[in-house]
């Protein structure tokens, strides 16, 4: 029997856990910034990690809404500690050479292309609104990491082992994006949710076929696989990152933006 | 408060005040052309401005939003509010085809009309052709689809030897 309370609840777990993802993934890419391979990859990865950051932000800021506790973005982003955090641990990941930062931004982006075109007809207008517009995003992002998988893929002897090792390392973080429990069933009922195993096959079909056609293997789905971000449990690099993430916001607990 | 102090303008005049402010990063256009400005909304005294951003990391949202802040204000109005509003998409379909000339007169191409996108998947290796905003060649490349802003993209043309940025369509 589902309570508003619950399903308020599960709605406010269900955009943080879309937050958390971004605001994570978007820190990690923005290290990028002024240290990528070339000029237009260093911008890519600035703007790919400004657009993950503002998804974030508008998630959360719409969570404290939906909480109505006068909360804002930053008090998620900044005033909550590692075991609060329920992004997936891929995101937290530090983030490795060009090619281990593309294999990762190629299995998340997908899988949020996939995840977001089953969520675009949400009943919840706000939320709604936000999964569209991120979509658009997203398929700019898939775009954009699809084509370097290839490229690094069939490139050179190094590009090619580089990025094989990249998603060898990789593949154990990819189980946990399937993981649903409670939080899904609830907001499924609620008309603002998705089954992910609806799109599991075709998001395999999509990572499989730009492997074979990068000239790269295949890892074994049936491998140990992680779990245990979406309650909390993370890798040690989430604590480091936050630490020098919010270390600012913290200090000045009572600054405000103006 | 005395009425005498307080503005009240109509909902045409606080349209043609948005028009007056343009976007920090094209200066070119306005953010009514530009599809930014959503709604004006009247009760009473109270004016309420709608505005949607164009991308959700487009760090010219928050100075919209203070620009629009401070264009009421100067008008003299004492009760206002701007209010950030995700229910509708914002696309490029909402620019309007003045605005579309300007961009390319300001050397960016402007936006074509979006596409069906349900074959997304089928055409994720495909590239669009742009023609070049200077010398309307259509002897031009893709070099990023990132550029200076989150809502431009980066080519060059092989005909006039210049690189331009493409507004992207979405």
């Amino acid at each position: 029997m589902s309570t508003s309370t619950e399903t308020q609840q599960a709605f406010i777990n269900y955009l943080l856990r879309l937050a958390d993802d971004r605001l994570i993934l978007g820190q990690r890419l923005s290290e990028w910034c002024g240290h990528g391979p070339m000029l237009e990859e260093d911008l890519a990865m600035a703007n790919i990690a400004l657009d993950l950051i503002g998804h974030a932000s508008a998630l959360y800021e719409y969570a404290a809404e939906v909480e109505g506790k006068g909360h804002d973005d930053d008090h998620f982003a900044y005033f909550r500690d590692d075991p609060e955090f329920t992004n997936l641990q891929m995101c937290e990941l530090p983030k490795g050479d060009f090619g281990f930062t593309i294999a990762r931004q190629f299995l998340f982006s997908s899988f949020y292309y996939f995840l977001y075109e089953a969520l675009k007809e949400s009943s919840d207008e706000q939320f709604r609104g936000m999964v569209n517009k991120h979509l658009k995003e997203i398929k700019y992002h898939l775009r954009h990491s699809r084509e370097w998988v290839l490229r690094l893929g069939d490139g050179t002897e190094e590009s090619h082992d580089r990025i094989q090792e990249a998603f060898n390392d990789l593949w154990m973080y990819t189980g946990e994006m399937f993981y649903m429990d409670d939080t899904d069933e609830v907001m499924i009922k609620a008309g603002n949710g998705a089954d992910l195993k609806a799109f599991e096959d075709d998001w395999k079909k999509l990572i499989e076929s730009t492997l074979q056609e990068a000239t790269l293997e295949v890892p074994d789905w049936k491998q140990f696989m992680i779990n245990g971000s979406r309650t909390g449990i993370h890798t040690e690099h989430l604590g480091h990152m936050l630490a020098q993430m919010q270390f600012l916001r913290r200090s000045h607990p009572d600054a405000e933006w103006k | 408060m005395s009425a005498a102090t307080s503005h009240t303008y109509s909902e045409e005049q606080i349209w043609d005040f948005l028009k007056e402010i343009t976007d920090p990063e094209i200066p070119v256009l306005n953010i009514v052309e530009m599809g930014i400005a959503r709604g004006v909304d009247i009760e009473g005294d109270h004016v309420q401005v709608r505005i949607t951003p164009t991308y959700s990391g487009c760090p010219a949202m928050n100075a919209i939003e203070k620009l629009v802040n401070d264009k009421l204000s100067d008008k003299g109005l004492s009760e206002y509010s701007v209010k950030m509003d995700y229910s509708e998409t914002w696309t490029t379909d909402w620019m309007t085809e003045e605005a579309k000339a300007k961009l390319k007169d300001y050397g960016i191409a402007p936006p074509e009309k979006t596409g069906d996108d349900d074959d997304f998947l089928k055409s994720l290796s495909g590239t669009k052709i742009v023609p070049c905003p200077f010398c309307d060649s259509f002897e031009t490349e893709l070099q990023s689809q990132f550029g200076s802003t989150a809502c431009k993209s980066q080519y060059f043309c092989n005909n006039c030897d210049q690189p331009f940025e493409h507004f992207k369509c979405i």
